[in-house]
């Protein structure tokens, strides 16, 4: 296999040619082909994510530079793949009852998929934007798929626009690094700026900005989130449970891998603002949460609350810090996927509900749901020994090595205030009264990724190992070279 | 005056400005926000187009191509979505885009 020339792009190759046959295969088969579809993507994804983690961690470029697979990447493609995986089995039941199964939709999420892991692949800036917008031009379908529903459409619409605005940043962005570093390669440019050692030109200093913006609204960063409540709110439930693992995760590891590949040496230079987006990701994900009544929208603020606490880690920009990042995000979108499940099973009266008061009394009525939900509100307050806890423990520790003692300090007062309203929707699921049952659930997919999440959660702390080391390798490979 | 790299960047430049502002001062309708991020792109294209003459290196004008097809299919995507939006509300007009509130 070693011989064979495009073996490091075997994962996305999986992925483009189930992507297409399954296309093929629903556009000419008779009857309804959505379930096999929909199967057979989760197999192709979980075969795609086998062929990232058996890869060689050696950094190896191919075409021309423009594509990279090392340790960082293959971390990365596992996470995002197993993760839209899990997205897909938490979305069949749902889309068949609510009378929207197509089978575009697991094709669409193949695609976007293969777009998310030529991002974190991306050594150049054209196969950056490329592997973006074929990411984000699948998401942007997806939060609209419910033609239907108003609130769908409408949520598509305002996700497109606002997508389409910093697709336009980034790309203003690019063009000042292209000119004034005169490459688009990221080892050229890091070539370049590692000769200006007085200080960047004025150009790339402004071309940076411009990409931390525009990556900022693909991670949902304050104070670039507008989008977010209402596209997590408007979209259909498994579209905001895919929206808040993979893309984030995707986008996440794409900031970093921009940040200190190409634009390593000028630190000095991107940490202010990733200090910034930090600082005002994780108050509003804090404050603004606390009001919400839809738990939809709550889950929105909950996730810009958890991007912040991952660009802490970022903002170090060192080795710790990036290995705190991608533990933190991958703990995130375990827990994620598990408190999804729970809000996908809330259907009352053959009607799904989504405020925090149709959760009351959850604990008499539905008790595993309520402990899994309650796991996963828990770990994501950051209250030990649960996995969340430890991914804010290798942030945190990160920023305080690298003397960022007052950003640590307002991460942890921040995780205090965001604790509250986790901690309320454990109060109001055990203390307060019952009101009318969920009905019975239908399908396993949501139980059988509530029970995974669960555990993960509950017993990462005997385990830690494999994921901390993986990362840690991860996070060398970018520094390494 | 010849016209050298600095007019091309400045006009690039005040293109983008004019489709940002285009797409937050905006009040009328959709149509209009799909037109100024058509004219964020196409002032990044000048740019990248004036940097790749100027620094005599083909690969700007490369993205410049990869921008227009792009482009092109995020046009189509987005007025699909326009077009499935009018049918469930019978408008476009952008102070109607507000059934949900943040």
């Amino acid at each position: 296999m070693n011989d064979f020339l495009l073996a490091p792009l075997l994962p996305e190759l999986i992925l483009a040619a189930s992507g297409l046959t399954l296309l093929m295969v629903g556009a000419f088969s008779k009857g309804d082909p959505t379930r096999n579809v929909n199967f057979l993507a989760i197999a192709a994804l979980l075969v795609a994510a086998l062929a990232a983690a058996t890869q060689s961690p050696d950094r190896t470029t191919l075409m021309s530079g423009m594509f990279v697979a090392d340790a960082f990447s293959g971390f990365a493609k596992v996470v995002i793949f197993l993760a839209t995986a899990a997205a897909l089995v938490l979305s069949d039941d749902y889309n068949r009852r609510e009378g929207f199964a197509r089978f575009e939709y697991p094709v669409l999420t193949i695609f976007a998929a293969l777009g998310m892991s030529m991002m974190v692949s991306a050594n150049d800036l054209i196969s950056l934007y490329l592997g973006l917008e074929l990411q984000s031009l699948s998401l942007y379908v997806l939060a609209s798929i419910r033609r239907d529903s108003p609130r769908a459409t409408e949520a598509g619409l305002k996700y497109f626009v606002l997508g389409a605005l910093s697709s336009g940043m980034l790309l203003y962005g690019a063009s000042l690094i292209y000119g004034f570093s005169g490459a688009t390669n990221f080892e050229t440019i890091a070539g370049v700026m590692t000769d200006h050692s007085g200080g960047a030109p004025i150009g790339v200093v402004f071309g940076i900005v411009f990409v931390s913006a525009a990556l900022a609204f693909k991670v949902s960063a304050a104070p670039f989130h507008m989008w977010t409540p209402d596209v997590y709110e408007g979209a259909p439930t498994p579209v905001t449970a895919f929206f808040a693992a993979a893309p984030k995760l995707a986008a996440m590891a794409l900031l970093v891998r921009v940040l200190v590949e190409p634009l390593g040496s000028l630190v000095g230079d991107w940490r202010q603002i990733v200090v910034f987006v930090a600082i005002l990701s994780m108050l509003i994900g804090s404050f603004a949460a606390i009001a919400q009544t839809s738990i939809k929208r709550l889950m929105a603020y909950s996730s810009i609350g958890h991007v912040g606490y991952a660009l802490v880690g970022l903002a170090a920009g060192d080795e710790t810090g990036v290995r705190g990042v991608l533990v933190y995000m991958a703990i995130y979108v375990v827990m994620n996927l598990g408190a999804f499940a729970v809000i996908l099973s809330m259907k009352r009266d053959g009607k799904m509900v989504e405020t925090i008061g149709d959760l009351a009394g959850l604990a008499r009525t539905r008790p595993m749901l309520a402990g899994g939900l309650g796991i996963a509100m828990f770990s994501m307050a950051g209250i030990p020994p649960l996995a969340g806890f430890f991914g804010k423990l290798y942030v945190f520790l990160a920023a305080v090595s690298a003397g960022l003692y007052l950003l640590a300090v307002i991460g942890v007062l921040a995780s205090v205030v965001g604790a509250f309203y986790y901690l309320r929707i454990v109060k109001i699921m055990y203390f307060d009264e019952p009101v009318p049952a969920f009905d019975a659930a239908e399908g396993n997919g949501p139980a059988a990724v509530l029970a995974v999440s669960s555990v993960f959660t509950l017993l990462f702390f005997l385990l830690p190992g494999p994921l901390v080391a993986a990362a840690t390798t991860a996070a060398a490979s970018l520094f390494g070279g | 005056m010849a016209i050298g790299l600095a007019h091309y960047l400045a006009v690039a430049a005040i293109l983008f400005t004019l489709g940002v502002v285009g797409i937050f001062l905006n009040r009328k309708n959709v149509i209009v926000i799909l037109m100024s991020i058509e004219l964020m792109l196409l002032a990044v294209n000048i740019n990248f187009v004036a940097f790749s003459t100027h620094l005599g290196d083909l690969v700007g004008q490369v993205f410049a191509l990869f921008v227009l097809t792009v482009a092109a299919a995020e046009a189509a995507i987005g007025l699909a979505i326009l077009v499935v939006y009018f049918r469930n509300r019978g408008t476009i007009e952008v102070d109607d885009i507000n059934m949900m509130k943040g």
